[in-house]
């Protein structure tokens, strides 16, 4: 395998807040056009990651080394590491008083032209004329909110896109909706990583990883982290968010 | 002396150069500050124009009409609408100068008769101020049951070499409704020190809101006071201003409930960045154990999960945070 080839190279990334370990020697690569689903259950580690890839403050690593389009990113500021073509739909999208859709839309977006914006909205099944004018306040929902966020992304046409949750909250886009805008994507030539920890949604990928305790324990075809995850991954002693592994001397297994 | 009352339309103003020139850049100035220009060569269009101490425009439409008197640094106007006069197209309103430096002062009488309905749209232009002064006095009065809608922007130029002093004193009639939206959010801000005091009447609403954007050495003061005084008399002052760099903000709001059942609101959100200094000083009286009277304030940096979203999308962050300061400003 071409080292080279891959546009996102993470290397042992740990992340530390006191004595716990948010992210424990993460190791994660994707290709140039790949989509990758990256699965786990609530407060596995997934949105601490891609804070870390998208070098948010208060994620800064502790360890390891985050490469993206050849060039070590690991303490790139977030403008830098858009610039260079990552980006990162966030699982709670901001509001922004003010500002209306169209506008925002056009910040980040690389033809910063109406039909560009218009696309963008209509990929994400919104349609332009109701919303282009509108503020991205508190008026709109929290499903129109995150469906402006992925189009935000789309119309920036990143080399790479981090999707955080995109099927999490209220008025929540349809899997067909997600499948659909990663297709568009990938069609485009872009790179996904696609965070969920719902398993029918990583079908929608070309290769997946299964998180758990801020690392990657399995990795695989979407099919086999699936399977993987349906076999092995449930709540122990009934408590929510609590994690099914744990590491011993043999590796991951469930405790007992 | 009383002052010529020209009207932009019938084209008198074309005729001499000296003044065609003074309006052309005042309008310029005028667009700059945010205003249409071409709004005011509108006959339908209620219009006043003031330069330094010259009344430049001056277009009465049936329900509007102006008196002005021209002061040796300014101008003394009388605004008047007539009672349950309907005035369904936005009075415009343009007070600048154009030199860097010296002073101009305007006393502005507004009349608003019982039962008329009216807004103002006045722009307030300054582009070259270097060491210059504009002093605001007006008395304000909303008949009974009258409406009355007044925004003001500003635009101070790049050089902050400017001190503005808007200063006026309201009085709302039984069933009144005044609502005021003060901005300067363009260009430098200088020395800004409002002081309104409004009195509202039985069953009478008032809204004042004030926006401003401080940089640089910037002073914003902000010293506003509602005496809700007639019973179920309504009032809201609600205040968004930003301040980086070494500005400074100081926001002293009173609000009184002095009638049974009148209700009062105070809402300042200050944003501070850099070695800014904000302040905010909310005061409560309420003389009537009907009367209800509240406030909320927050100053604090842009929020942070904005400013990560902009800096994702690819804009630096000093980009980031003047579009989001900007959208707080312009959100009403």
């Amino acid at each position: 395998m071409n080292e080279d080839s891959y546009l996102l190279n993470v290397e042992d990334l740990s992340l530390k807040r006191g004595s716990h370990d948010i992210l424990s020697h993460v190791n994660l690569r994707l290709r140039a056009g790949e989509v990758h689903g990256l699965l786990g259950l609530n407060g596995s580690g997934k949105s601490s990651l891609a804070y870390a890839l998208m070098g948010s403050a208060g994620y800064e690593p502790d360890g390891g080394l985050i490469e993206f389009a050849g060039r070590d990113i690991t303490h790139f500021s977030i403008t830098e590491r858009a610039r260079l073509g990552l980006t990162l739909a966030w699982q709670e999208p901001a509001r922004f008083e003010g500002l209306p859709v169209g506008a925002y839309l056009a910040l980040g977006a690389k033809e910063q032209n109406r039909e560009s914006v218009a696309a963008a909205l209509e990929a994400v099944a919104l349609a332009p004329a109701a919303y282009m004018k509108r503020p991205l306040n508190h008026t709109l929902s929290g499903g129109e909110r995150k469906r402006i966020e992925l189009a935000a992304v789309f119309a920036m046409q990143a080399k790479m896109v981090i999707l955080d949750e995109p099927d999490s909250g209220v008025d929540i886009l349809t899997l067909g909706d997600v499948a659909a805008l990663v297709k568009a994507m990938a069609t485009q030539g872009r790179s996904v990583l696609l965070i969920t920890h719902r398993d029918e949604m990583i079908t929608a990928a070309d290769s997946a990883s299964l998180m758990c305790q801020g690392t990657i324990v399995f990795r695989g075809s979407p099919d086999e982290v699936r399977q993987y995850y349906g076999k092995r991954c449930r709540m122990h002693g009934g408590v929510l968010s609590a994690q099914p592994w744990e590491r011993d001397s043999a590796g991951w297994s469930i405790p007992t | 002396m009383k002052a010529e009352l020209r009207p932009l339309h019938q084209g008198r103003v074309q005729a001499e150069p000296a003044w065609t020139k003074e309006l052309e850049a005042i309008l310029e100035a005028y667009g700059k500050a945010g205003g249409d220009p071409a709004v005011l060569n509108k006959s339908n269009v209620a219009t006043l124009v003031v330069s330094s101490n010259r009344v430049l425009v001056a277009n009465e439409i049936p329900g509007v009409r102006f008196e002005a008197e021209e002061l040796p640094h300014g101008v003394h106007v009388r605004i008047l609408v007539a009672p349950d006069a309907h005035v369904d197209k936005t009075v415009h309103l343009c007070f600048g100068m154009l030199p860097a430096e010296g002073e101009q002062e305007i006393i502005a009488e507004y009349d608003i008769g019982s039962g008329a309905q009216v807004e103002f749209l006045a722009h307030c232009t300054f582009p070259n101020a270097i060491r210059l002064r504009h002093v605001m006095d007006a008395r304000i009065h909303v008949g009974t049951g009258a409406r009355m809608i007044y925004r003001e922007s500003h635009f101070h130029g790049t050089k902050g070499g400017i001190e503005v002093l808007p200063k006026a004193k309201v009085a709302i009639d039984e069933g009144g409704t005044f609502l005021t939206t003060f901005s300067l959010v363009h260009g430098r801000v200088g020395k800004l020190d409002i002081d309104y005091d409004v009195a509202a009447a039985k069953g009478s609403v008032a809204e004042l809101t004030t926006k401003a954007y401080g940089q640089s050495d910037d002073l914003v003061r902000v010293s506003e006071t509602l005496h809700l005084n007639g019973e179920g008399a309504r009032g809201l002052m609600k205040t968004r201003i930003a301040v980086r760099d070494s500005a400074t903000s100081e926001v002293f709001t009173t609000a009184e409930g002095n009638a049974p059942f009148a209700r009062g609101h105070m809402d300042c959100t200050e944003v501070i960045r850099g070695g800014a200094t904000a302040r905010n000083v909310p005061v409560v009286v309420v003389r009537d154990d009907r009367a209800h009277v509240t406030h909320e304030a927050a100053i604090g940096t842009v929020n942070h999960k904005e400013l990560e979203t902009l800096m994702a999308r690819g804009l630096d962050e000093e980009e980031a945070v003047d579009i989001i300061i900007r959208g707080m400003l312009q959100e009403s």
